[in-house]
């Protein structure tokens, strides 16, 4: 995957770039917001990732410009700013996602990843299946080699988020952003015990395990 | 224009200080008016009655001096000399067998009022060939040999003048105190109208649009000195919160970017050892802590935030059921693993205007403490009721509560007790909840729920927005 980097932080630019080659991307960088915007219109990226503060032109006006030219790669801003505020502008100006820093290097894996999967949304999908799990978003059904599954509401939006990601690392953060539209860290890991509970429907008694923990990340449901 | 000059014709109008105060000063006025006026009306009178007296009686010495020394023709004499010189004096000099020797008046008066030396009586006079009653006031007397004398003088002129005052004062206090209530309404409605520009201004900004400015009319009055006083209070004040905002973006941007360094190095060092080196847990640890700092700076900041009323722009009308029931949903598992019995107990809609964000942080905040602190088989309700002063939503726990004298000391900033110095936590989760209650013009109290503790943030009932009513009820004591 082909990713740009514009970043004005030499040193947090020297890690992301080190950090996303080592993950088996193909990426440019540029350290201001001119810069940036030329690469970004000349040459087709799977994803940009953007600071929202940078020299000769900022983060917000940079993509602006993307979308003004019609210009619609996925776009991740970085932001050092206080956060109350800021993501919903960043959303409005155009971005597809919104991390503050500090953030942890395997949090911008999982979300440039989606952000990439996202971008190719095959035709609107009414079932989605993994392994023998099937997921019937018309009648909100979920079925393991048949068995029905009987799921709470929440329990139904979190296994289809998870099933949309099938065989992408998925974060906590994440999941409380699009399952429960919080954009805040619960102090007790609360997402872990709704998740273990999801695996008990949907793996007890089963040999193949769905529901996988990736450790220091989050999670992944996949058919091995 | 048109609606704002009506508006301020409602029955607030006799609420209002400034037409209490035209009102008083109307009737003082009226009272002293009338007074004065009155006052000047009975000393003139009583002047000019003296003066009547005196000429009367000065007349009445000459001709009884007259009488004495020159007799009876004499008098008749001088009588009819004065009645020719067509004065106001009245003369009748009757015989003691009755006839009329001399003088203007046809008879003596039948009945008279007898005013200590005087007498007033009422007599006919020839005026255009009609006889008209007239009013006089005058002195009789006898004179030695049965004769009879009197002298007087008219008065129906007084008389009239008296009574033209008393029937026409009524009207002019009438007509005083009408002007003076059109005048007081119109004064204290122009008053109103500017306090009401001032009053809407101030609710505004309270409710975090601090661009506002109170309007400055031309007429270099006292209301345009406050209105520019609190103008440049006003843009001290915004001065000084750009300010702040200023202050911690920058810290937030000059303590991110070394953070960031911070945990990226970590991260990178991490993976380059094996998953078997001897330094990874150590590695781990690190970044745990960086996380631990990282959770610490994001709640000082947002209580920051909230404090500066940053957040106030992205107030909507929020359920506050439904964000209640989404918390206590995403909790659930967590109380049910250790066994607590969360319970939510059923509300009706209620709409409050407010961050959902921000409460639905705050109320998590409240439901983890509670069910972080209550033992095994406890219990933990959340209640969202209406009071008669606006909406309480509460969260109680069955735990061990905190005891009364360090319930506001838990509310500042890192203040941890000595109980829960070793569980986790960033120590800010209460002075975040109080400062998300503080943005929404709502209160954190905490209390005892014998045992265990309850926590209620109570909203006001139109929180932020006052309405036009709401804003003049305070200057007005029931």
């Amino acid at each position: 995957m082909r990713i740009l980097v514009v970043e004005d932080d030499l040193e947090a630019q020297r890690y992301l770039v080190n950090g996303l080659k080592e993950a088996g991307h193909v990426v440019d960088e540029a350290a201001d917001g001119e810069t940036g915007l030329a690469l970004a219109l000349s040459r087709p990226y799977d994803v940009a990732i953007i600071d929202r503060m940078l020299p000769k032109m900022d983060g917000l006006a940079v993509v602006a410009e993307m979308r003004e030219h019609g210009n619609n790669m996925p776009i991740l801003f970085l932001s050092a700013l206080s956060e109350v505020d800021d993501r919903v502008k960043g959303l409005k100006a155009g971005g597809d996602d919104y991390l503050t820093k500090p953030y942890a290097f395997v949090e911008l894996l999982a979300r440039i990843d989606a952000l990439m999967r996202r971008r190719s949304p095959s035709a609107v999908k009414t079932k989605l299946s993994v392994g023998d799990l099937d997921l019937d978003l018309l009648t909100r059904t979920a079925t393991r080699a048949g068995q029905v599954i009987d799921l709470q509401p929440r329990e139904f939006r979190l296994l289809e988020y998870l099933m949309r990601h099938a065989g992408q690392v998925v974060t906590r953060t994440m999941l409380l952003e699009s399952v429960w539209e919080y954009h805040f860290d619960p102090q007790t890991n609360v997402i872990d015990v709704h998740i273990s509970r999801l695996r008990a429907k949907i793996d007890k008694g089963f040999d193949v395990l769905l529901l996988q923990t990736i450790r220091g990340a989050g999670y992944m449901i996949r058919a091995r | 224009m048109r609606g704002s000059f009506f508006r301020h014709w409602s029955p607030g109008l006799l609420r209002t200080q400034a037409f209490r105060i035209v009102l008083i000063y109307v009737f003082v006025f009226a009272v002293s008016a009338t007074a004065l006026v009155g006052f000047t009306y009975w000393n003139t009178e009583r002047s000019l009655d003296a003066q009547t007296d005196q000429i009367i009686e000065v007349e009445v010495a000459g001709l009884r001096e007259q009488y004495q020394r020159l007799g009876l023709i004499a008098l008749s004499d001088a009588i009819n000399g004065r009645v020719a010189q067509h004065g106001s004096g009245l003369y009748i000099l009757v015989s003691p067998t009755g006839s009329v020797l001399a003088g203007n008046l046809t008879e003596l008066p039948s009945s008279a009022k007898v005013t200590g030396r005087f007498v007033e009586f009422d007599y006919q006079r020839n005026q255009q060939g009609q006889d008209v009653t007239h009013t006089a006031r005058g002195q009789a007397f006898f004179l030695t040999g049965g004769f009879v004398l009197l002298v007087a003088r008219d008065v129906s002129e007084r008389r009239l003048t008296r009574q033209l005052f008393t029937t026409t004062l009524p009207w002019s206090v009438g007509l005083m105190l009408l002007f003076g209530l059109v005048g007081g309404a119109l004064l204290s409605r122009n008053m109103l109208a500017r306090l009401d520009v001032i009053n809407r201004t101030s609710a505004d900004i309270v409710a975090g649009n601090f661009s506002r400015r109170v309007p400055v009319t031309n007429a270099h009055d006292e209301f345009d000195a406050l209105a520019e006083n609190l103008n440049r209070m006003l843009d001290r004040i915004e001065r000084l919160m750009k300010g702040m905002r200023n202050v911690v973006d920058s810290v937030a941007h000059d303590l991110r970017t070394p953070l960031n360094r911070l945990r990226n190095r970590l991260e990178e060092t991490q993976r380059r050892l094996g998953p078997q080196d001897s330094y990874t847990a150590d590695i781990e640890a690190a970044i745990a802590e960086t996380d631990r700092l990282i959770a610490t700076f994001n709640d000082l900041l947002l209580i920051a935030e909230a404090d500066a009323g940053a957040a106030r722009g992205r107030m909507t009308q929020i359920e506050l059921t439904a964000v209640v029931e989404d918390v206590a949903e995403l909790y659930a598992p967590l109380a049910e693993e250790k066994n607590i019995s969360l319970a939510l107990a059923p509300a009706g809609v209620v709409t409050i205007e407010g961050n959902r964000s921000l409460i639905s942080q705050a109320l998590a905040n409240l439901v983890d403490n509670a069910i972080k602190y209550t033992p095994a088989g406890g219990q933990v309700g959340i209640v969202v009721a209406e009071t008669p002063t606006g909406i309480d939503l509460t969260v109680a726990d069955s735990g061990p509560g905190i005891p009364e004298e360090e319930r506001e000391r838990v509310l500042e900033r890192f203040v941890r007790l000595e109980s829960s110095r070793n569980s986790p936590g960033t120590g800010l989760g209460l002075s975040l909840v109080a400062a998300v209650a503080r943005m929404h013009d709502a209160r954190l109290t905490l209390g005892d729920n014998g045992p265990g503790l309850r926590a209620t943030i109570s909203f006001p009932r139109t929180p932020q927005r006052k309405s036009r009513s709401d804003i003049r009820e305070p200057s007005v004591p029931a």
